[in-house]
């Protein structure tokens, strides 16, 4: 049985983001170009990312007023109240379940997907990688009637609940993600040596087996930043939610308008609100992003 | 050979996996949409209610006691779902193409005919409102609001509200003003006066597609124009329909008396300046609760009908509202008309009536519930009044939902010109307006 | 005699290889040929399902005259031939300069979107090639947006774009002075370039990831021998790293102008149901046209004609792309 250590491209890719040392000290007109360059994209990065934090910690008359770079007093109110006004709880469980199940479903459909397009020759391997990625450009406007209109159909025939259940949502969120990722682990597959799982299937694996055992371990991080993908597509969608979803099943994207009413626009509570439901997502991003560079490295862009 | 077939075996059962994951991941969500299947048995309903309080939260607060009533009393059960008004017109419509809905539902009642023309509602023939109560119970005006006419009524009123002036007492007294403009030179005049140093007359929520054509629908008629002809086709560029947008729009562009912000506006922001004592002046419907929930005592402003051209409000060129209001309607896909029809009569009983109306701020459409004194606050006096004498319904036309968006729309890019500092003339109102209409002529 | 296979399956030790199968050959196996087939089965069923199957109807509806009257039962619905395509394309009437208006609109605003995004990834990325004390956090820093999910980045935008109370016109105007008079940014002219800018924010991180993960493979001996040869960084850049970097730009450059093209999420957070026209992309306008007016007809021939618009400029791109590899290849 090879030992998949044996060959460690994509930790390779994963250490080699780090350190990389110019031959050559830069001069001094790229040093000053670059930190103002820098200096001012973070400024620009950063702005929304603070009116987010300080006005989700204004009193109500700070963000209905004129706009002030510093709150008048610190409140935590609107994070408490966030709770009361919209069942946000709720509909961070629905994200939750719907971002969470298209994610896995994703990342196992496409990990056979591409596996058998990187590994095998059979007719029309072209056809279907050319088919999956031109639904990248389909306009999701032209398939949202049509794609709700089948989904009732196939309730009425069946009995079995597409519209308005998050089954519905994740089928269709899960294939939104599917073209891409399908896309990336093929490039990804291609970078793991084909001697590893050869040498399993020598060893007397299955195909499937190999996979499990060879492959997938050594793709872990294209793996994981197709599933950052998958679970971000999910997580931000509003177009279909906003059709595809009831009360029950309501997501965050579709759950966050809830707080301008009938009264007043709760512009600190919407910031709260924001927050709370970014967090999770940043974090985990930020903590998965070495992978991504390194999934992208070694996938898409060879 | 056989040995790696059964390998293709074992991947096919992994691909099975796969789909029965998915098959759970669809089940899992399968439960909750039974309730979209209208009522299994004849003890539970479906009920969607628009957003009528403060939030979607309050509004459960306020009907879910009720509805426990309706419960204890008739023993059917009933499944609230309140649906924000970003929602409700695209859930309805959904809703009406999949057959799969709740069983009883709010609808702006300017979308009635609209919605009648689905086929999704089920028509309110004479024997279905024998069963609650009959016809007469309700106001005349708030009927004329259900539907085409010659057509049974596609639901029945629940809440009515009309227009009318809120002013703030405070700044017409600064200003040296003893009372509320009752026509429109009047209102001008006043409102130059009120304009300055950074507060403004009037409010306005330029961006807002639904509130437009209630003001313009309102100028359109004091100008003698309806924005559909008889036969119900669209007549946007009509003299008198092109006056009355450049009207509305002029208090902005012309004679300055709405602050150039309002042209952004859209969600009730012109009202908080209201409560802020930004802006001396807004037409509204019911907005008691909003200036409360702003920190605004009742005392702090004043009511006064919507001003009209010349004379006192009334019928036909003297008209100062449009008659607004939710209605409620039973979806026809519904497997139980009856608890449905028993719900609607509990709705709209006297009873609930009193308690709804007064806790929403609104007019009672039952007539019996109006003489309860809760609502003799001077304001829903005004209210009252109003509808009972001078106001019409929105045209009852099938194409009544898009009017509001392409007209809206053309309102809202006017006053977007007319902020900018642009000018805003007859030719560029009927310029807009020649554009809105054509997008009708598509349908 | 015929055995069924549970009942010769049921005493026999499962683990225990069938002794009719030859052990399979070392060398040159050729796997079952259902095997592929059935690993792309679940993604092939989905994408007919979620994709394929959505996309006939569409263009099957278009053809058909689908309003409120006829959506319950929108099988049943009139045949209209080719009046749809015809009403849309038609430029002597509203309803086709609007829509040349709005893909005119779509073309400017994905070119400026995707070149700038291109340019600020491209940018941040070679700034970040050498390590330097701050570089982890500035990374992080920058894919915040790209982490952002769609609708709190845009809402947040929405809040300081606002025209009285928000950050724009409280820096531009209030502090800088740069701005005669407060600036709309939501209605009007001005909202192209709103739209643009939280385009570009929300997009530029993703074109910086790839650009990265580029210059991972840019081989460094190539640098090494630059400096060698005494080219100074502003020549290395252009010698080597945008040349390396050809290839991912291609492809960065594609998709970024796929998903630009159709993007909804961020004009339809940012304007609500009614975009100003400044800012009236097609999959808006195609939304209003269908969704807002209830003419499913025309809004789906609408999107018909964005589709094969798409595939073509693809089609072209891919060819153009393929063309000058082969031939700065041979």
């Amino acid at each position: 049985m090879a030992d998949p250590s044996r060959y460690p491209p994509p930790s390779r890719a994963v250490r080699s983001v780090r350190s990389v040392r110019s031959p050559m000290a830069p001069p001094r007109s790229f040093l000053w170009s670059r930190r103002i360059f820098l200096t001012l994209l973070s400024a620009f990065v950063l702005l929304p990312v603070y009116v987010m934090a300080s006005s989700s910690l204004k009193p109500l008359q700070d963000v209905s007023g004129k706009f002030r770079w510093l709150p008048s007093g610190l409140t935590v109110r609107p994070y408490l109240d966030i709770w009361e006004t919209v069942p946000l709880a709720h509909y961070f469980v629905n994200s939750l379940i719907v971002a969470g199940a298209a994610t896995v479903c994703s990342v196992v459909i496409a990990v056979f997907a591409a596996y058998a397009v990187s590994r095998y020759r059979f007719r029309g391997k072209r056809l279907f990688t050319v088919t999956v990625l031109s639904t990248q450009m389909f306009p999701g406007i032209l398939f949202l009637l049509p794609l709700f209109l089948l989904f009732v159909n196939i309730g009425n025939a069946t009995g079995v609940a597409l519209f308005g259940s998050r089954g519905g949502l994740i089928l269709t969120y899960l294939t939104f993600s599917l073209p891409f990722s399908v896309w990336m682990l093929i490039g990804y597959f291609e970078s793991v040596p084909r001697e590893l799982d050869e040498a399993a299937l020598v060893d007397g694996c299955g195909p499937l087996r190999a996979l499990l055992r060879v492959v997938v371990p050594a793709a872990v991080p294209g793996i994981v930043a197709v599933a950052v993908y998958a679970f971000m597509t999910a997580w931000g969608e509003v177009l279909f939610a906003s059709v595809m979803t009831d009360e029950t099943t309501r997501t965050l994207a579709v759950g966050l308008q809830g707080y301008s009413t009938q009264n007043d626009v709760y512009w600190n509570q919407i910031m709260a609100a924001s927050l709370v439901v970014s967090v999770p997502v940043v974090a985990g991003f930020l903590l998965l992003q070495r992978y991504l560079v390194a999934g992208l490295t070694a996938g898409a862009v060879k | 050979m056989r040995r790696i077939r059964a390998r293709a075996v074992r991947a096919a059962a992994g691909g099975a996996a796969v789909l029965s994951l998915l098959a759970a991941a669809t089940a899992c969500g399968g439960g909750t949409s039974a309730s979209g299947g209208s009522g299994e048995s004849s003890k539970t309903l479906t009920y969607w209610a628009s957003n009528q309080g403060p939030n979607i939260e309050a509004d459960k607060k306020i009907l879910e006691p009720e509805l426990r009533k309706f419960e204890k009393r008739t023993g059917i059960k009933v499944k609230l779902e309140v649906v924000p008004w970003s929602d409700l017109l695209n859930r309805i419509m959904t809703a009406a193409t999949s057959g799969q809905g709740p069983d009883v539902l709010n609808i702006g009642n300017t979308w009635s005919a609209s919605l009648q023309a689905t086929g999704a509602l089920r028509p309110w023939d004479e024997a279905s409102l024998e069963k609650i109560g009959g016809r007469d119970r309700f106001v005349e005006s708030a009927l004329g609001s259900t539907g085409a006419q010659g057509q049974d009524p596609a639901a029945v009123p629940l809440y009515s509200m009309s227009y009318a002036l809120y002013y703030h007492k405070k700044m017409f007294a600064e200003a040296g003003i003893a009372g509320p403009p009752a026509t429109w030179d009047e209102l001008v005049a006043t409102g130059k006066k009120l304009s300055r140093d950074g507060t403004w007359a009037l409010g306005a929520e330029g961006a807002n597609l639904s509130n437009n054509i209630h003001q313009v629908f309102v100028l359109g008629k004091q100008h003698g124009a309806d924005f559909f002809d008889a036969q119900g086709r669209p007549d946007f560029t009509s003299d008198g329909a092109v006056k009355a947008v450049k009207q509305y729009v002029d208090f902005m562009a012309e004679d300055k008396i709405i602050a150039p912000g309002n042209a952004e506006y859209a969600q009730n922001q012109s009202l908080s300046d209201f409560a802020k004592g930004r802006t001396a002046m807004v037409l509204w419907q019911a907005a008691a609760s909003t200036f409360a929930s702003q920190g605004m005592a009742d005392d702090e402003w004043g009511v006064a009908p919507v001003p009209v051209a010349s004379g006192a409000p009334g019928q036909g060129t003297s008209t100062n509202s449009m008659v607004a209001g939710i209605n409620l309607a039973v979806f026809k896909n519904t497997r139980n008309v009856d608890g449905a029809l028993k719900f609607v009569k509990f709705m709209t009983s006297d009873e609930e009536q009193r308690l709804l109306c007064s806790t929403y701020g609104s007019i009672p459409p039952v007539k019996a519930a109006q003489t309860d004194p809760a609502f003799d606050r001077p304001e829903l006096k005004v209210l009252r009044s109003t509808l009972a004498t001078s106001a019409q319904a929105l045209p009852q036309v099938p194409n009544e939902s898009q009017f509001e968006t392409v007209v809206g729309t053309a309102v809202k890019n006017l006053f977007a010109a007319a902020a900018g500092g642009r000018a805003v003339s007859e030719e560029s109102v009927r310029a807009e307006l020649t554009k809105a209409q054509a997008q009708m002529a598509q349908g | 005699m015929t055995v069924t296979t549970t009942a010769s399956a049921g005493p026999r030790d499962d683990r225990e290889p069938a002794p009719a199968t030859p052990p399979s050959p070392r060398k040159g196996r050729r796997p079952g040929r259902a095997l592929p087939y059935l690993l792309l089965l679940p993604a092939l069923l989905l994408e007919i399902l979620v994709h394929l199957l959505p996309i006939v109807i569409g263009v099957a509806m278009s053809f058909r005259e689908l309003t409120q009257f006829s959506l319950r039962d929108w099988g049943a619905a009139p045949w209209r031939g080719l009046d749809n395509f015809r009403l849309v394309v038609d430029l002597d009437a509203p309803a086709g300069q609007a829509l040349l208006r709005s893909f005119v609109t779509t073309c400017l605003f994905t070119v400026a979107s995707v070149g700038l995004c291109w340019l600020l990834g491209t940018a941040a990325a070679v700034c970040l090639q050498d390590t330097f004390r701050g570089r982890g956090l500035l990374r992080a820093l920058f894919l915040v947006p790209y982490a952002l999910p769609v609708y709190t980045a845009v809402i947040t935008w929405s809040f300081m774009f606002q025209r009285d109370n928000g950050l724009v016109n409280y820096v531009l105007h209030d502090q800088l002075g740069l701005l005669d008079s407060p600036s709309f940014w939501l209605i009007g002219d001005n909202s192209f370039w709103a739209l643009l800018t939280v385009s570009v924010w929300k997009g530029w991180p993703f074109a910086f990831l790839v650009v990265m993960a580029g210059l991972q493979n840019v081989d460094r001996e190539m640098y090494e021998a630059a400096a060698l040869d005494g080219a100074g960084r502003w020549q290395q850049l252009r010698r080597i790293t945008l040349p390396s970097l050809r290839p991912v730009s291609q492809v960065l450059v594609l998709v970024l102008f796929l998903w630009t093209f159709n993007d909804f999420n961020t004009p339809f957070v940012l304007f609500g149901k009614a975009a100003p026209e400044a800012a009236d992309l097609v999959s808006i306008h195609i939304y209003q046209s269908s969704f807002a007016t209830w003419n499913f007809g025309a809004g789906s021939a609408m999107s018909v004609l964005l589709l094969l618009f798409l595939l073509l400029v693809t089609g072209v791109y891919l060819f153009l792309t393929s063309r000058e590899r082969r031939v700065s290849r041979g």
